[in-house]
């Protein structure tokens, strides 16, 4: 299954020398800062990326590389202060259901509603169904596609922590936006789920292949997940490396290919950690 | 050190299971006897100790020979209650006690809601609500009814007045301390899809602060009933001063406090009892019947309050 993708992927890739197609997401030189109480913290320092369609793009680092921080930036919740981010050519203002996130946190389902509520809730109010009925009937076959068919009429209180992730993942892709973005969505599960889930999530992007940016903390979360990988160091948030990875899937967990670029990440963001007890003495 | 055993690692051997045998446990659901059914109902426990509580009074105010003007027997007053219902129109004093509390209700949640919109809008309008809520709130509403009787004189618009106070108070602090709960991924999944300003509330804070609500709402409901019955007791008083607008013996105008007055000066005590008695009952089918309900419907089936 997932060796049938990397393949054929990667002779796509080889035949592109130049890009297919304009980026989907164009971040260049963003500086994110943001103010607590009593300081200015600055989290991203002149980040920039691109995401192409049908990306699996995965940011990667350390706590406090400002990661999450980039991404509600990508959202619109945050403006940088430098540099701008571009979805299809213009500029991101504001949040909007055309980049739908999917978060870390259980609460992101509105607990007063159903399970294919949640999801025809974000479908008329995001403006993607006008009448109830459509709205029905694509919540229902997102709904099957997460394989949550007879749980439609139950409340997020009633799942399983996984389950109320595959509820949100659902809701976002629903939408059909131009981007996913995802905030550590598997974090707070279990490792058994968590594999699970990577496996749902890929084969969900075998069927439809949309564009996901998805934000980690875990080396091989990153090369499962992504096809392309930012690896960022922290204090503040720099682009280290961006590095690809869709060779390397849920089939090719244990092999020596995989086995050494999780090695090479891990190398990366180790020396990262020395570099930065030596030169931040102050912190 | 010789003493200091070294621990070496037992290994067994490994083992795995071929087909896992039915259980041998008994049934996996049995049902509990008929007695421990009974008894986890909680009707049943709370219903057997108000029977105990009536016995005693009955056994207490025959045995022990007690004035019937300082403590009427259980069945005097029952009667009494039954007989205020049908023969002397209890029910209309009832009915004008719910009126002037519904009315007093339904214009206080539109203020407390007017401040809490203003709240969410600007940090001027959080200031103001929270500052006032913190004067007002200790103030108990009943103080305020002889300021009421100047303003607006011997009416229920004094009475309204008083209500409103003690309404909301409670009600917009709660609803503002539950808005400012709603966790920040609640907001930012509504800002996702779109949502902003009026949609925005009703959409997303009011019912993610549903609990908070619901309990200002009862808190407002449950101040305002126990002013509205002092407040009524207070009237009673002066319309037997005066000429009587309100609460006539023959128009029958007077709400529940009003009854329990009267019936006082007429040292009618089985009727004060009964009185006193519609009072609880009111209070109870209201808490029960309408707030236990808009919570099973709501907060419970919503998994937001624990069963």
């Amino acid at each position: 299954m997932a060796s049938g993708i990397t393949t054929t992927e990667a002779a796509d890739l080889q035949s592109a020398a130049s890009p297919p197609s304009a980026p989907i997401l164009d971040v260049n030189g963003v500086t994110i800062q943001y103010k607590t109480k009593e300081h200015l913290i600055t989290a991203t320092y002149r980040v920039g990326f691109q995401v192409f369609p049908a990306d699996r793009f995965v940011i990667l680092g350390p706590s406090g590389c400002g990661k999450s921080t980039l991404l509600k930036a990508v959202a619109g919740y945050l403006q940088p202060v430098e540099g701008e981010m571009r979805l299809k050519g213009n500029i991101i203002r504001d949040p909007g259901p055309d980049r739908v996130m999917v978060f870390q946190e259980f609460d992101q389902l509105l607990p007063w509603k159903t399970v294919k509520e949640n999801i025809t809730f974000a479908l008329t109010n995001g403006g993607r169904c006008d009448n109830a009925r459509d709205a029905e009937e694509i919540a229902m076959e997102y709904i099957n596609k997460v394989k949550l068919d007879r749980f439609e009429n139950t409340y997020p209180h009633m799942l399983s922590g996984g389950m109320k992730q595959r509820v949100a993942i659902a809701r976002g892709m629903a939408m059909e936006p131009d981007i996913l973005l995802m905030d550590e969505p598997f974090a707070a599960l279990d490792a058994l789920t968590r594999r699970q889930m990577q496996e749902e999530l890929l084969q969900l992007w075998e069927d439809t292949k949309f564009t996901v940016l998805f934000v980690t903390h875990s080396i091989e979360e990153a090369v499962i997940i992504g096809s392309r990988i930012l690896i960022m160091s922290p204090h503040p948030g720099q682009v280290k490396a961006e590095l690809n990875a869709h060779e390397q899937s849920i089939a090719t967990i244990g092999e020596d290919e995989f086995a050494s670029l999780q090695s090479k990440i891990h190398n990366m963001i180790f020396a990262d950690r020395v570099l930065e007890d030596e030169t931040l003495p102050n912190v | 050190m010789s003493e200091i055993k070294a621990i070496s690692l037992f290994v067994r051997p490994e083992f795995e299971n071929r087909g896992i045998e039915t259980a041998v446990v008994g049934d996996i659901e049995r049902r509990l006897s008929v007695w421990e059914r009974v008894s986890n109902m909680d009707p049943v426990r709370k219903f057997s100790v108000l029977i105990l509580l009536v016995v005693s009074w009955e056994l207490y105010t025959r045995i022990g020979n007690v004035n019937e003007l300082m403590f009427p027997t259980f069945s005097a007053t029952a009667a009494a209650l039954v007989k205020a219902f049908v023969e002397e129109g209890l029910l209309t004093n009832i009915w004008n006690s719910l009126s002037l509390l519904l009315t007093g209700y339904v214009i206080g949640i539109a203020i407390a809601a007017g401040l809490v919109v203003l709240g969410v809008w600007s940090r001027f309008g959080a200031d103001l609500l929270t500052t006032l809520t913190a004067m007002l709130n200790p103030l108990p509403a009943i103080a305020l009814l002889p300021l009421a009787m100047i303003w607006f004189g011997l009416g229920s618009s004094a009475i309204v007045f008083t209500l409103l106070h003690s309404i909301i108070w409670p009600v917009a602090l709660n609803t503002h301390a539950g808005f400012q709960s709603v966790s920040e991924t609640l907001r930012m999944v509504g800002q996702n899809y779109g949502l902003k300003g009026l949609p925005y509330i009703y959409k997303i804070l009011i019912p993610a602060a549903f609990p908070a609500i619901l309990t200002g709402l009862r808190i407002g409901w449950a101040f305002a009933w126990r002013t509205l019955i002092a407040a009524e007791l207070v009237f009673g008083g002066q319309v037997m001063d005066t000429s009587g607008q309100l609460g006539n013996e023959d128009s029958n105008a007077g709400g529940l406090g009003w009854i329990i007055f009267a019936n006082q000066m007429e040292n009618q005590t089985p009727y004060v009892f009964a009185g006193l008695f519609t009072v609880i009952i009111v209070g109870i089918l209201i808490e029960n019947g309408i707030f236990r309900n808009i919570e099973d419907r709501t907060v419970r089936k919503w998994g937001m309050q624990k069963a």
